[in-house]
């Protein structure tokens, strides 16, 4: 018998988590184009100074961490959606989970270089 | 013929309102219980409605209920059975507040209380002006309360046998009632349901006419099984036109748009009640109002390029009120008369809404054959397939509601004290009896040029339109009663087309034609018979004179009609003059 | 009187009889007095006694005549049939996201299956009083626009991720009365309920799509409850 189980008491967290992270995500959009626009984009120097800044910084590595968030739920609510089986649907999540993380050290391995 | 049997303690045949009254009384006693319903039961037809269920809460002003009684048995003209009246209105308040606790969301009044509204007929002091006892749930009272018991019936693990449609009552040679055969329509598949009680709980027929406020599926399906199995049919002649269904559509406008302040205007805008119920008004009893609009369009004060209907006017009300108290009724002008009520009048015009007779019960909800009144073993019915009889010849709004309520409880908790108490078992089952209902089946799958379903309907409700009508006359009857036995004589050779086992609806509509044509055969016989006038049917040959006040002959009519179809037979048997615990509330002459 | 043709594509599968299903051609003559599709609809029958659909109430309250009408759910005895183009094909289809039954009748099994898996009752553990429980006008209130459903399957089947998963999202029309009782103030299990819902899948698999207010033929709307439902559930946890 095919039994439906329902119960992981995650809905209420990843939905309130994906909602926060967009919230991040817009906040910084928002300034981090109006420090690249008013100056910040004119040359490599003034980029680097820019993102180098241990605010800037802070505020980047937030960015990067709700975007791999972010990804991760919706990345993982599309598998759920469309791949029925569990060993693939697990080997799929634990993929994009190592894919996000290895992004996410990446960005932080070239923030932290500047 | 090898048909599947299935054994059950209870079967109840239909998931309105009292099939779903009894069985939560049977589920909530743990018996094993089937519910066989041909819709889904949120579907059934109690949806549609909209006033208000009556029990005298006295919420907003006092209230008693010998006074809902007596307005009760007046509304009858007098033809209710007055125990049957007692006990129904003096249960109304129990049963409405345990609607509440299933979590019927009734309106409220500031108190928090179930709010109430007046409705035709219902009157405080034994007559003396209307009262507000109409619990409602603004104008989807049916909507609410059918939703709710179905819940409860969830709660409780009802196991429901849906889109199933019964098809006999099988009785042994004793008479005792031992189940139906019933098709799964998904599957065409026949199987015999065996129980130790049986409840009828199908509802009307108000189909049997071409304009009427019902839905498609009220096909008297319970009553054309009752009428096959031998058991005779009560004061089928009385049938309830409603007087505001949308002129054209049939749809009904509740009688509460009248209880919030709604009036009828004839052509020349007149307020025409005060002049045909100078006390009452608008909120007379239904057949009254009914009367009255056809004789204001007989006379030519009609409304419309054909002078064919009259106006409910809402426009003097406050908008808030109509949307907050009629919001359905806003609705359904829009979709179905195509005006906004709120700045338009509403067409309408008296439709066939409400059967007050059917298969005999007593108040108990047992069965009863007989003028001794002999319940039948194993067979209860309640709701608007039964007659118990607390409408008598007429029924007051709200009535109906109380009565599915009330009577759905009482043929369930019967059941269940039988099931305990009388030992009763499953009875061998008569083989014979399961293969004329096969037969009936087997009949339409192999008919070759038979009548066609939808036309032969359609020539039934116009007979049953023209000949048995909100007026009735001696000649057209005696004509309508030739015409309804030609039309029956092609409903038994009714032929489909479509021959499929899935989810076949030509077979199912052929099917109910054959419950729907006995029912047009007992009101017409009935009609004919009665020589009288008394509350919906009204003959003009009936006179009012002081001997028969509006026509009423007490003397030789005070009586309930009895229609058994073999033989198409009519026997009598006497009203209940005596209530339970109350004097008899006299005759007089009905004015309001 | 003046009739006018009405054509229909009308899809048409009989397991009986059919290898698969088919969109069939079919026209009518109309008159004055057919306002609505299920009018139109009935007329077919009366020609062809094989085509099936659901219907009782005809005034949109039993909601047995949902179906697909030029590609949108609705209900047949609430659509006019002047709201049609008049020249162009109506297209009739069942209800989608659920198994075809025959012709427009679909099994609605799975829609009931996640109704009932809301608990659709009132809970409430205290001794019944003997007259009514009391409740003011102001909490009757909040349940306007969700005691309205009439199970329809309107909404549920317009809904792609009720489509996806099915078994496992409760749908619109699920989560609609959800909500009703979880908002009757009446009813003691809130917190079960919110239990009941806290799963990426009952209710988290919404994602406003809204499909659901667009085709409500009461004019509910589903989205908004659901958004009461999770608004209820971030309260009780921060």
């Amino acid at each position: 018998m095919n039994r439906i189980i329902v119960g992981a008491h995650y809905g209420l967290k990843d939905w309130l988590a994906q909602r926060i992270s967009a919230i991040v995500m817009a906040t910084y959009s928002v300034f981090i184009g109006i420090a690249l626009a008013s100056g910040g984009a004119a040359s490599y120097e003034s980029w680097r100074a820019l993102m180098s800044g241990s605010v800037t910084r802070f505020a980047t590595f937030l960015f990067i961490v709700s975007v791999c968030y972010h990804a991760w739920i919706g990345v993982r609510d599309i598998w759920m959606d469309y791949v029925n089986s569990v060993a693939v649907r697990l080997t799929l999540h634990v993929l994009t989970i190592l894919g996000l993380v290895g992004c996410a050290g990446w960005a932080v391995q070239i923030l932290w270089r500047l | 013929m090898n048909v599947p049997i299935r054994k059950f303690d209870a079967v109840i045949v239909g998931a309105g309102g009292a099939g779903l009254r009894a069985a939560i009384q049977l589920s909530e006693a743990g018996y094993k219980t089937a519910v066989l319903t041909k819709v889904f039961p949120t579907r059934s037809h109690t949806v549609a409605a909209q006033g208000g269920v009556a029990a005298s809460l006295g919420n907003s002003e006092e209230d008693h209920w010998h006074w809902h009684m007596y307005d009760t048995v007046k509304g009858s003209d007098w033809l209710g059975d007055q125990d049957a009246i007692e006990f129904m209105c003096r249960k109304a308040n129990e049963v409405v507040v345990e609607l509440e606790h299933y979590g019927m969301p009734f309106d409220r009044l500031d108190n928090g209380k179930i709010y109430q509204r007046p409705f035709g007929g219902h009157m405080s002091n034994f007559g003396e002006k209307p009262v507000r006892r109409s619990c409602a749930a603004a104008d989807r009272t049916g909507h609410a309360m059918l939703h709710a018991m179905y819940q409860r019936n969830v709660k409780v693990n009802t196991q429901f046998f849906v889109e199933w449609q019964a098809l006999d009552l099988i009785r042994d040679a004793e008479g005792d009632v031992l189940g139906v055969t019933a098709m799964e329509m998904e599957t065409g598949e026949i199987v015999m349901f065996h129980a130790k009680a049986t409840i009828f709980a199908t509802g009307g027929a108000g189909r049997i006419y071409y304009s009427s406020t019902n839905a498609f599926i009220n096909t008297g399906d319970g009553l054309g099984m009752a009428a096959r199995a031998g058991i005779p049919l009560e004061d089928m002649e009385f049938w309830q036109f409603h007087p505001t269904g949308v002129a054209g559509a049939g749809v009904l406008i509740t009688e509460g748009v009248r209880g919030e302040g709604g009036i009828l205007r004839n052509s020349s805008g007149e307020r025409f009640m005060e002049r045909y119920a100078p006390n009452a008004k608008d909120l007379a009893s239904r057949d009254v109002v009914s009367r009255a609009m056809v004789t204001e369009i007989n006379e030519g004060r009609g409304c419309g390029p054909n002078k064919d209907y009259v106006l409910l006017d809402i426009t003097h009300l406050p908008p808030e009120t109509i949307m907050k108290r009629l919001p359905g009724i806003h609705e359904i002008a829009l979709q179905f008369a195509g005006v906004d009520a709120l700045k338009e009048p509403i067409p309408v015009v008296p439709t066939c809404h409400y059967q007050m007779g059917g298969i005999p019960t007593n108040y108990h909800g047992q069965v009863v054959l007989g003028a001794d009144s002999t319940p039948v073993p194993g067979f209860y019915a309640a709701g608007e397939c039964a007659c118990a009889s607390v409408h008598g010849a007429n029924r007051l709004g709200t009535n109906s509601l109380l009565d599915l309520l009330v009577f759905g409880k009482s043929a369930g908790e019967s059941a269940v004290n039988d099931l305990r108490d009388s030992g009763r078992h499953h009875k061998p089952l008569p083989q014979a009896e399961i293969d004329n209902s096969v037969a009936r089946v087997e009949r339409l799958n192999s008919q070759k040029d038979g009548a066609d379903v939808h036309e032969t309907r359609l020539a039934m409700q116009r007979v049953m339109q023209k000949h048995a009508g909100v007026f009735r006359f001696n000649d057209l009857l005696k004509e309508g009663v030739q015409k309804i036995f030609a039309v029956a004589d092609d409903v038994a050779r009714t032929g489909i087309k479509d021959k499929s086992k899935v989810f076949n609806t030509a077979r199912i509509e052929a099917l109910e034609l054959d419950n729907l044509v006995e029912v047009a055969k007992s009101t017409m016989v009935s009609a004919e018979a009665r020589k009288e006038s008394r509350g919906a049917h009204v003959r003009d040959d009936a006179h009012d004179t002081a001997e028969t006040p509006n026509g009423r002959d007490d003397k030789n009519w005070l009586k309930h009609s009895l229609w058994h179809r073999d033989g198409n037979r009519l026997d009598y048997k006497p009203v209940h003059m005596k209530p339970l615990s109350v004097e008899s509330i006299e005759l007089k002459k009905r004015a309001y | 009187m003046t009739t006018r043709t009405v054509n229909f594509k009308i899809y048409r599968y009989d397991p009986d009889q059919d290898a698969k299903p088919y969109l069939q051609d079919i026209s009518v003559e109309c008159d004055p007095t057919d306002k609505k599709l299920l009018d139109v609809l009935v007329k077919l029958k009366a020609k062809d006694d094989s085509l099936s659909f659901r219907r009782s109430c005809r005034e949109g309250v039993c909601g047995s005549d949902a179906m697909n009408i030029n590609g949108k759910n609705g209900l047949a005895c609430l659509t006019d049939l002047s709201s049609f183009v008049e020249g162009k094909p109506i297209v009739l289809r069942p209800l989608p996201g659920l198994p075809v039954i025959r012709d427009l009748i679909v099994d609605m099994t799975q829609f009931f299956k996640q109704y009932h898996s809301i608990k659709p009752y009132l809970i409430n553990n205290d001794p019944p009083p003997e007259r009514e429980r009391l409740q003011s006008p102001e909490d009757r209130e909040e349940l306007n626009g969700l005691y309205e459903c009439i199970l329809c399957a309107c909404c549920t089947t317009a809904c792609p991720s009720f489509w996806w998963n099915p078994d496992k999202f409760v749908g619109p029309a699920g989560l609609l009365n959800a909500y009703r009782f979880i908002a009757d103030t009446r009813d003691q299990a809130t917190s079960e309920r919110l239990d009941d819902l806290e799963d990426p899948y009952r209710l988290f698999r919404c994602h406003t799509i809204m499909n659901c207010v667009d085709v409500c033929p009461k004019n509910l709307n589903p989205t908004k409850a659901i958004g009461k439902i999770k608004d209820m559930m971030v309260k009780r946890a921060v």
